[in-house]
């Protein structure tokens, strides 16, 4: 039955012989994956991996460091995302991104929610401008904290908080993918937990990919898992088929803790 | 003895070496007794050689310190009183000339006048002598006290370490402490001399008053004295007119420094690759090197003519001592003072900051302006503040370059003159010291001093709390 539902999954993204340089240096080699539509896509695999560039390909994030080349293609319906084409700020507007560290801007709760809507001119009024932040605070799952204090300092929340912010923010600009580097690695176990279940709950409207350190939490929040090791995409399938049979040696030894 | 061997310098080596004598005197002490009693020690054996030779100097330098205030000033006035017994008919001031003159007969400079003066410089080198005999032996009976007390405790269990370091932290807590204390007896005398001038003036006449001229014009009412005044120890002394000049000057300055600066900061620090940035930020920071009269000259050559020129072209009547050219150039002196603080405050924004703005399809453009900038602004304020500050102090440039007439203007384009204008023409020339017009200079520095210090004070607090921020 199960594989009959994924069946039925459409693809959303589609990366092929994706490379990448640092300098010199190879740091992913040619990885190539299919992101499943409304699933979430965990990346795991010890420090150092690409794991985490990988993830920086999809919204082109890596075109900050200067010394970065990407090779490859990265399909997104019919968007080539590497393409030199394609404009990474209205690509950004489709994938959202959310740090390690929450990063809320130094300004007002409402402020860090409307930057996105207000950059990309999505809201025609302030009334509008407002329904959008309310509704991203809410599918963010923040609302209900922080409704009667909206013009507070950002930075006066919660860790756990200002990283559900973060995801309100980027959820704000409407976007189709969320992309996840580590997101809960600053957090205590309680905020952790909070953010885990919203994950599940944003599913349902987005594809989202997560790095992620903590192979449980892989577990608990993913359909998909993917192993990386030294540049190189390992082992790629359901996360539970990944997680109690593992095909390959190392991913083996990765997630019974022999290595990492 | 020759003139290179002073009887200083010989004091001087021989405290040295007594020192160096008593480390190891210290250190070998330690070592034999440790190695009797088969313990070890507590500490480094070097720790007990210094122990020892602080022992030596701190009090000999003491000592020398006090002697060299307290015995000069005896030796002189004994000498004196010789001289007011051999030139009994002489008054104050010639004595006092003949004094300089006997100090320098004594030194060997000069070939003595007279049998009597030679007499006199015989008596005051004998003097002199027997002194520096007395120094040597009590410092060197200082050294030695010193020295066998702090020997005589040396001994394994002694914690000459802990001892060294409690040396060391007086040693810079004194450092300390002189640092503040100067500063204080800087504004102590600032503040003597503008009370002295504010028994004078009224408070209210010298920081309301329109009119600024302390060399000539007289107040009303005082026309009656003026008969009985020197010419320029009255005068007006309200320093609206030269507190407007000032500030006048300094908004230009800034008009000038805050976009080119802060550009050229964002500039480095935002868009230059590593390598452009490793050469401008440096070339930009030589400016600062660039000595304040360089700068003065360019204004009064360069600069004013030119703007007076421009002037000319555009049928504008611009004053060749311009408050523009002055302000123009002292912009261009605090450029580097911005862009180098400014490029710190902004690199200091974290770059998750900038992650942020991207990852939600801000352009470059967008992410320093909605983001950055926003993040980094009370460091810049700050280092404006602070730029501010150095403006309204500066003096060369204007010395050179801003006039000396008090005019009550915002017009950049006549003359004016600042506060460090008005003191430096003040208190140069042939000037009696107490005076109302000199001592005004003082209530103007008093009244600078405050007004950058309030500046300062505003300008930590302002970067203090970006600080906190990122902590």
């Amino acid at each position: 039955m199960d594989t009959v539902v994924d069946m039925a999954k459409a693809i959303k993204i589609q990366a092929k012989d994706v490379n990448v340089f640092y300098g010199e240096k190879q740091a992913l080699n040619n990885v190539s994956i299919d992101i499943e539509d409304r699933s979430v896509t965990a990346f795991i695999g010890p420090s150092g991996c690409g794991k985490s560039t990988f993830l920086r390909c999809f919204n082109r994030m890596n075109d900050v460091i200067p010394s970065c080349r990407v090779k490859g293609s990265i399909m997104m319906g019919d968007v080539d995302v590497n393409s030199p084409q394609t404009d990474p700020v209205l690509l950004r507007a489709r994938i959202g991104m959310v740090f390690q560290k929450p990063n809320p801007f130094p300004k007002t709760i409402f402020e860090n929610v409307a930057y996105g809507p207000r950059i990309h001119g999505l809201a025609q009024s302030k009334t509008e401008l407002d329904d959008m932040v309310e509704d991203s605070l809410k599918k963010a799952g923040l609302w209900g904290e922080v409704a009667d204090r909206l013009a507070d300092q950002a930075t006066g929340l919660s860790g756990g908080q200002q990283q559900r912010l973060c995801i309100a923010r980027a959820i704000a600009v409407g976007p189709d993918v969320l992309l996840m580097d580590e997101p809960c690695s600053a957090l205590d176990p309680i905020a952790t937990s909070v953010i885990e279940e919203l994950i599940s709950e944003l599913q349902q409207r987005f594809t989202i990919l997560i790095v992620t350190h903590s192979m449980q939490q892989a577990a608990r929040v993913s359909q998909k898992t993917a192993y990386f090791h030294l540049g190189t995409l390992v082992e790629y399938g359901d996360t539970k088929d990944v997680f109690t049979l593992p095909k390959n040696e190392q991913t083996e030894a990765y997630i019974s803790g022999k290595i990492g | 003895m020759s003139d290179f061997l002073s009887p200083n310098l010989v004091v001087f080596a021989a405290t040295i070496a007594a020192a160096f004598l008593s480390f190891y005197l210290g250190t070998g002490r330690v070592r034999k007794q440790a190695i009797a009693s088969q313990t070890k020690s507590h500490s480094l054996n070097q720790y007990y050689g210094f122990y020892v030779s602080l022992w030596v100097l701190v009090p000999a330098i003491l000592l020398a310190l006090i002697w060299m205030f307290a015995a000069d000033p005896m030796l002189t006035s004994a000498a004196k009183a010789r001289m007011l017994a051999a030139y009994p008919n002489l008054p104050d001031s010639f004595l006092n000339l003949k004094m300089a003159q006997l100090v320098n007969i004594a030194a060997g400079y000069i070939k003595a006048p007279d049998a009597v003066m030679a007499a006199q410089a015989d008596l005051l080198r004998a003097a002199q002598a027997s002194a520096d005999r007395a120094r040597s032996l009590t410092l060197a009976a200082v050294m030695c006290i010193g020295f066998f007390y702090a020997f005589r405790r040396v001994s394994p269990e002694l914690r000459a370490r802990v001892l060294c370091e409690a040396f060391l932290r007086r040693l810079f807590f004194l450092s300390a402490v002189v640092a503040i204390l100067t500063t204080i007896g800087i504004v102590a005398s600032l503040l003597f001399e503008a009370v002295r001038f504010f028994r004078e003036v009224s408070l209210f006449d010298f920081f309301f008053g329109t009119h600024w001229s302390p060399m000539t014009a007289l107040r009303p009412g005082d026309a009656a004295a003026a008969d009985e005044f020197v010419a320029g120890s009255t005068g007006s002394f309200g320093m609206v007119p030269v507190m407007a000049g000032t500030l006048l000057v300094a908004v230009i300055a800034m008009a000038v420094a805050v976009p080119i600066g802060l550009f050229s900061a964002i500039y480095t620090s935002e868009f230059a690759s590593r390598r452009v940035r490793n050469i401008v930020k440096p070339t930009l920071e030589v400016l600062a090197g660039v000595p304040t009269v360089v700068y003065g000259f360019f204004a009064a050559l360069t600069a004013a003519p030119f703007f007076r020129d421009l002037g000319l072209f555009v049928g504008l009547d611009v004053s060749s001592q311009s408050a523009l050219a002055a302000g123009g150039v002292m912009g261009i002196m605090i450029i580097p003072f911005i862009s180098s603080l400014s490029d710190d405050v902004i690199t200091a924004v974290p770059q998750s900051l900038r992650d942020g703005a991207y990852g939600l399809g801000s352009t470059r453009g967008e992410t320093i302006i909605r983001v950055v900038l926003p993040a980094a602004f009370p460091g810049l304020v700050g280092a404006f503040l602070l730029a501010i500050s150095r403006a309204i102090g500066e003096t060369m440039i204007v010395v050179m370059a801003a006039g000396v007439a008090a005019n009550m203007t915002i017009n950049p384009l006549e003359s004016v003159t600042t506060v460090t204008v008005q003191i430096v023409m003040l208190l140069t020339g042939d000037n009696e010291f107490d005076s109302v017009k000199t001592l005004s200079a003082f209530a103007l520095g008093m009244t600078l001093f405050v007004i950058t210090l309030l500046l300062n004070v505003a300008a930590l607090t302002a970067s203090r709390r970006l600080g906190q921020r990122y902590e």
